[in-house]
């Protein structure tokens, strides 16, 4: 017999501290940020996925709503039952990748851009953001000091003391191929590699079903899934 | 007013080792504000007389990757136990986090393996197999703002400014702004616990100024980690950034003050963004409210240069409140590159009053 997705989700050490038992008083949706700002409610998401109605967590898995939490984890603090619904989240967001089913949303099929910027940055750099890769096209509230600083990088960074570009400790050093190897070494052992493969296996698939060109990097699928 | 709550937080304190540490840099202030963690180790070595470590090999924790969901926590776990393996391999003890993020994120692996043994086990045998290292759990790890906090009082007898209005002589009144992942997930890892943090409202309280306390004073700043990735999801940000602003404009701030890489670029670019946007200002005569890290702070208050300091960087200009403070600077120096090299100024926002 296959597992079942609670079978796969009772697995995860985020699910297991993150659910205790709710009992709906909705203090986590009263201090939510994501629940201010759109159609998110984390009392619901604890509820549906505590109900153990496993056609329930498909259709969770499926959906947007998985996708709206910040992980401010404001939640933790304030629930009186010692749940977290924001570590909920990360299982259910793990699960939704790990099934393939994060493609069936808009926001979930969002997950390759970030991949695609942040998860790449990290291999390539060992930084998950760097100047190099910033510009004020993909971020515009950046604004034109960030402008400024960046087309005048290497004098600037040298003013200001780092170690841009050099081989050294200090601010936004080079690092080095031992340690970027470290890193891959560590995805390669811990999941972190396969994760980010199923990322691109899934798209590939969505974006042909969605008629998007899909090759890699910031290709009209990223283009399309990062700006609309 | 103080309650019986604040009075029970307050008489915490948590354990700041005294010196030798190990430093942990973060991404977002090596790339946003690329001067700050250069002066927080000049502040510790030269002014505090400390010994902090700077290793070149250390890596982004992934936290940023973490909690947007595209990488597992066992790979997390294992890039922590390699910064933890770093810190033995050179002799440390002490681990101080530069980021907001990456502390909560030391702290949650941490009781993760107090909670569940076997993840530590495996992590372990990861970390070995990948990289053939082991490691120690800290003897004592803390963030960066936490050993500014330690020696608030020292930092404040060596200083050339304090939090006072030149003009007024009444003390500048101070936003603090605490990351959320500083104590809303451990509580008792943060001085004053979550919902009455201490560790900035202690500099203003000990460096001359005034606490505003308004309504959304523990909000969130907005960042919300693939909410702010994406372009299409950044209303989710400015938003969260926006009720803060909205709700702290009555009490006139001078300067907000916080202990987040993130929250500190967002509470200073979004207020260009909403004057940009909506035409919006919240400092006074079309400025917006400057917004400075801990260090920045302290530096400025210890009497280094603005423009040494990388305030230049910031978007909301900072010129108000060096006025205010009584700080005299060089404005012909503000953009000039390596060795006073002529390399042009930044263009003007349209709406936002920058000097």
């Amino acid at each position: 017999m296959p597992e079942t997705l609670y079978q796969k989700l009772e697995k995860d050490v985020r699910y297991i501290e993150g659910l205790k038992a709710c009992f709906n008083c909705g203090i986590c949706t009263a201090i939510c940020p994501a629940a201010e700002v759109s159609d998110y409610d984390p009392r619901v998401v604890v509820d549906t996925v505590q109900k153990r109605d496993e056609s329930e967590l498909e259709k969770l898995l499926k959906s947007d709503t998985i996708w709206m939490c910040g992980e401010c984890l404001s939640c933790k603090t304030r629930c009186p039952r010692g749940n977290t619904p924001g570590y909920i989240i990360q299982a259910l967001r793990a699960l939704s990748i790990e099934t393939g089913l994060f493609i069936e949303s808009q926001q979930g099929r969002k997950q390759l851009a970030i991949k695609r910027t942040v998860g790449d940055h990290i291999l390539k750099y060992g930084y998950c953001v760097y100047i190099d890769e910033v510009d004020t096209e993909m971020y515009p509230e950046q604004g034109p000091v960030w402008d400024w600083l960046r087309q005048n990088r290497e004098s600037m960074l040298e003013r200001l003391g780092t170690s841009y570009n050099k081989e050294q400790s200090g601010t936004l050093r080079n690092i080095s191929q031992e340690s970027l190897n470290d890193l891959k070494k560590i995805f390669d052992e811990t999941g972190g590699t396969q994760r980010f493969e199923k990322i691109e296996k899934y798209s590939s698939v969505k974006a042909k079903e969605l008629n998007i060109d899909f090759k890699d990097g910031k290709d009209n699928y990223f283009k399309y899934l990062y700006n609309e | 007013m103080k309650t019986r709550k604040n009075e029970i937080w307050a008489a915490y304190q948590k354990e700041i080792a005294d010196d030798h540490y190990f430093f942990a840099r973060s991404c977002i202030r090596q790339n946003f504000f690329p001067a700050a963690e250069n002066l927080y180790i000049n502040i510790l070595r030269n002014e505090l007389g400390k010994d902090i470590f700077d290793d070149a090999r250390q890596t982004t924790c992934t936290g940023i990757a973490y909690h947007s969901g595209i990488i597992p926590f066992e790979t997390i776990m294992t890039v922590v136990a390699r910064q933890f393996s770093l810190m033995n391999e050179a002799g440390y003890e002490n681990f101080v986090a530069s980021c907001v993020t990456s502390f909560g994120i030391y702290i949650e692996v941490m009781d993760t393996w107090k909670h569940f043994p076997e993840t530590e086990q495996k992590t372990r045998e990861a970390l070995k197999r990948a990289t053939g290292k082991t490691f120690k759990i800290p003897k004592n790890l803390v963030h960066a703002s936490d050993v500014i906090y330690k020696f608030r009082k020292e930092i404040a007898a060596k200083a050339k400014f304090r939090l006072i209005n030149q003009n007024t002589r009444e003390p500048l009144k101070v936003v603090d702004h605490i990351g959320c992942h500083y104590a809303k997930i451990f509580p008792q890892e943060g001085i004053g616990g979550a919902e009455y943090p201490y560790v900035l409202a202690g500099l203003i309280d000990e460096w001359g100024g005034k606490q505003v306390d308004y309504p959304e004073r523990r909000h969130c700043c907005g960042f919300g980690f693939r909410q702010y990735l994406l372009k299409s999801n950044r209303g989710y940000s400015v938003s969260n950034s926006k009720k803060k602003f909205d709700s702290m404009q009555t009490f006139k701030p001078d300067l907000i003050i916080a202990n987040c890489p993130g929250c500190t670029f967002f509470l200073d670019r979004w207020q260009y963004v909403i004057a940009e946007m909506e035409g919006k200002t919240y400092g006074e005569d079309g400025y917006g409210i400057p917004v400075l890290t801990y260090e920045e702070l302290a530096g400025l208050l210890l009497g280094y240069d603005p423009w040494d300091i990388g305030l230049q960087t910031h978007q909301v200009t900072v010129e108000p409140l060096l006025d205010k403070l009584g700080i005299v600077y060089d404005p012909e120096k503000k953009y000039k590159g390596r060795n006073g090299e002529d390399i042009g100024i930044p263009e003007n926002p349209q709406v936002l009053r920058c000097c």
